[in-house]
């Protein structure tokens, strides 16, 4: 750079604005659009939200708070109640749970701590690929493969064997309780393993050194530094699926039955706030209906949101705890 | 070196194909301190994981030769590896208790590994531990805390402590103090020289005046190979070879 530029260039810069953060045009644009686009979505869910509450408003209006527990639905004396819907939810989501949650613990930990990093790398793909299958595609297969399985095989079995339980007893269906069961189970299973397979990936060597060393066995370094270590975040995880299982609607639609009673009876149909929305929204005449509907809606918002800021919460403080032991 | 209680006859390792540790025969006298130093990338961590049969714990890795741990080759046929590594603790560069266990449970973690549950003999066992470990009078009302909630050096003695519970005859340091401020090197530098009485210890260290002022034996390392050993004086003031002349001088490293 000759003196003369450099004068100039310094000139420049000293005569150049310092008052006022003067964005160049595109800039601006750039940043209103951003900004627009950022704004749209959070009114987009407050729009949401409140058209939900003012259409569930007469259902509440008519019902009362009891609208939640009452277990009558019925569309034709225009008797409405969510308790069936909520027992459905509730039960096939806790369901899948314990189903998931010890398939997937054992997936993770097995391509995480055991597994050559190869053939890891392929499974966990091929795992997390089952996320990708749309649950249209579940629900098929719970219809044609699942629901007859259980019908011809899987329930008399387990109605001959543990009968006495109230769970196992009454006619098989096939269709029902613990079809939708299975079905969401094997749909969270790559949702929880993918993040306790993160959580477990997040844990140093070091601590597993740390029991090696000990003298610990494979089973017992797993045990002290793994699994105790992540607790919270398998918590987390878990909670997560929990969210997805309550949520998901067109493959329970298609195996539960979609009777709106209660019965302890896995064997039997059931139904849950999302199937019953998707089953019968398009034919609600009346305005009762529809606003309980949307009601049934509104309970089912609520409560997945306060799942999910649940399971943030729980994974949050998992991940500022184990920095903190990572200092 | 009449009756070495550690002794390595041409052990070599691998990760991989890469061969970090060269045919490295060395040998260590009860009651001693061993120091191990060299520039980064000498071996000298490798080889330390050789001694508890740690090494082999990492994908692709393979170890050649043999240890004998009173006469007794820790690489020989139908020897379990976790029984090895229950004989002789280990201690590591970053302070690492286990982070959803309380003080006492740490200590008390390798007593529970080897099948004892008995409250009395833990509680007794932990104590004396945390007195091994010049720890016990800081920590005296705080064993229920994690051990994550101690400072650094602190965290550093608990897991000395948590080594010398199960009365290994052999202690392996890999670099115990580098992740520490001077005043917490200098009390651990004071209790391995105290520790010396219980335990033979084996020391990595990135720090030359370290193994001067603490150790019995050097050996210093270079490019995998064990390039000189002896008398930690004498390797001070009359090193035999010219490489290690160059690395203690400062001409490298």
């Amino acid at each position: 750079m000759s003196k003369a530029v450099a004068l100039e260039v310094s000139q420049t810069v000293e005569a150049g604005p310092v008052k006022k953060r003067d964005l160049h045009l595109g800039d601006r644009v750039f940043f209103w659009i951003l900004r627009g686009v950022a704004t749209s979505v959070i009114l987009l869910l407050a729009a949401l939200t409140l058209y939900l509450f003012r259409l569930s408003i007469p259902a509440f209006q008519t019902f009362g708070a009891k609208f939640l527990i009452s277990l009558e639905w019925n569309p034709v004396s225009e008797v409405f109640g969510a308790g069936p819907f909520i027992y459905g939810t509730v039960v096939s989501s806790l369901l899948a749970l314990c189903i998931s949650v010890p398939v997937s613990l054992g997936v993770s930990l097995f391509l995480n701590e055991l597994a050559p990093k190869k053939l890891a790398d392929t499974m966990g793909f091929l795992v997390e690929m089952l996320a990708a299958i749309p649950s249209v595609v579940y629900g098929l297969w719970g219809i044609f493969v699942l629901a007859p399985w259980l019908r011809t095989t899987v329930q008399p079995l387990l109605g001959k064997t543990f009968g006495f339980i109230p769970l196992f007893q009454g006619p098989p269906f096939g269709v029902g309780m613990l079809a939708a069961g299975l079905v969401l189970a094997i749909m969270i299973t790559p949702t929880i393993s993918a993040i306790c397979k993160e959580v477990f990936r997040a844990i140093p060597d070091h601590q597993r050194e740390a029991s090696l060393a000990l003298g610990a066995t494979r089973w017992e370094m797993i045990h002290m530094s793994v699994i105790q270590t992540a607790r919270s975040g398998i918590l987390g995880a878990v909670i997560l699926g929990l969210g997805r299982a309550m949520g998901e609607t067109m493959a329970v639609t298609m195996v539960i039955g979609n009777r709106a009673e209660i019965d302890i009876s896995l064997f039997a149909p059931a139904q849950t706030m999302a199937s019953v929305i998707a089953n019968e929204y398009a034919e609600a005449s009346s305005q009762i209906h529809l606003s309980s509907l949307a009601a049934v809606g509104l309970s089912l918002f609520v409560v997945s949101l306060l799942i999910n800021a649940m399971a943030r919460f729980v994974v949050h403080r998992v991940d500022s705890r184990s920095a903190k032991a990572a200092h | 070196m009449a009756n070495p209680i550690l002794e390595t006859k041409e052990v070599s390792a691998w990760f991989g194909k890469h061969q970090a540790v060269r045919g490295i025969s060395f040998s260590a006298e009860p009651n001693t301190i061993n120091a191990m130093i060299g520039p980064s990338g000498c071996g000298k961590s490798t080889f330390l994981r050789c001694l508890n049969r740690l090494h082999e714990e990492v994908e692709g890795a393979r170890v050649e030769g043999s240890v004998l741990l009173s006469k007794e080759d820790i690489y020989g046929q139908g020897v379990d590896p976790v029984a090895v590594r229950r004989r002789i603790g280990m201690v590591f560069q970053k302070p690492n208790p286990f982070p959803s266990m309380s003080v006492f449970d740490n200590v008390a973690a390798g007593l529970r590994l080897a099948g004892i549950h008995k409250r009395s003999v833990l509680a007794e066992v932990v104590e004396r531990s945390l007195v091994q470990a010049a720890l016990w009078e800081e920590v005296k009302d705080k064993l229920k805390q994690p051990g994550t909630s101690l400072s650094g050096g602190q965290q550093q003695r608990l897991c000395i402590a948590r080594a010398l519970a199960v009365n290994p005859p052999v202690l392996l340091m890999d670099e115990p103090t580098s992740a520490l401020d001077p005043i917490s090197t200098a009390k651990i530098e004071e209790l391995l020289v105290n520790l010396k009485n219980d335990v033979t210890i084996v020391i990595v260290t990135h720090n030359m005046q370290q193994a001067a002022r603490i150790s019995d034996q050097t050996c210093f390392f270079l490019t995998g190979e064990l390039v000189e050993a002896g008398e930690t004086s004498r390797i001070f003031t009359n090193p035999q070879d010219t490489r290690t002349e160059q690395y203690i001088t400062g001409r490298f490293g």
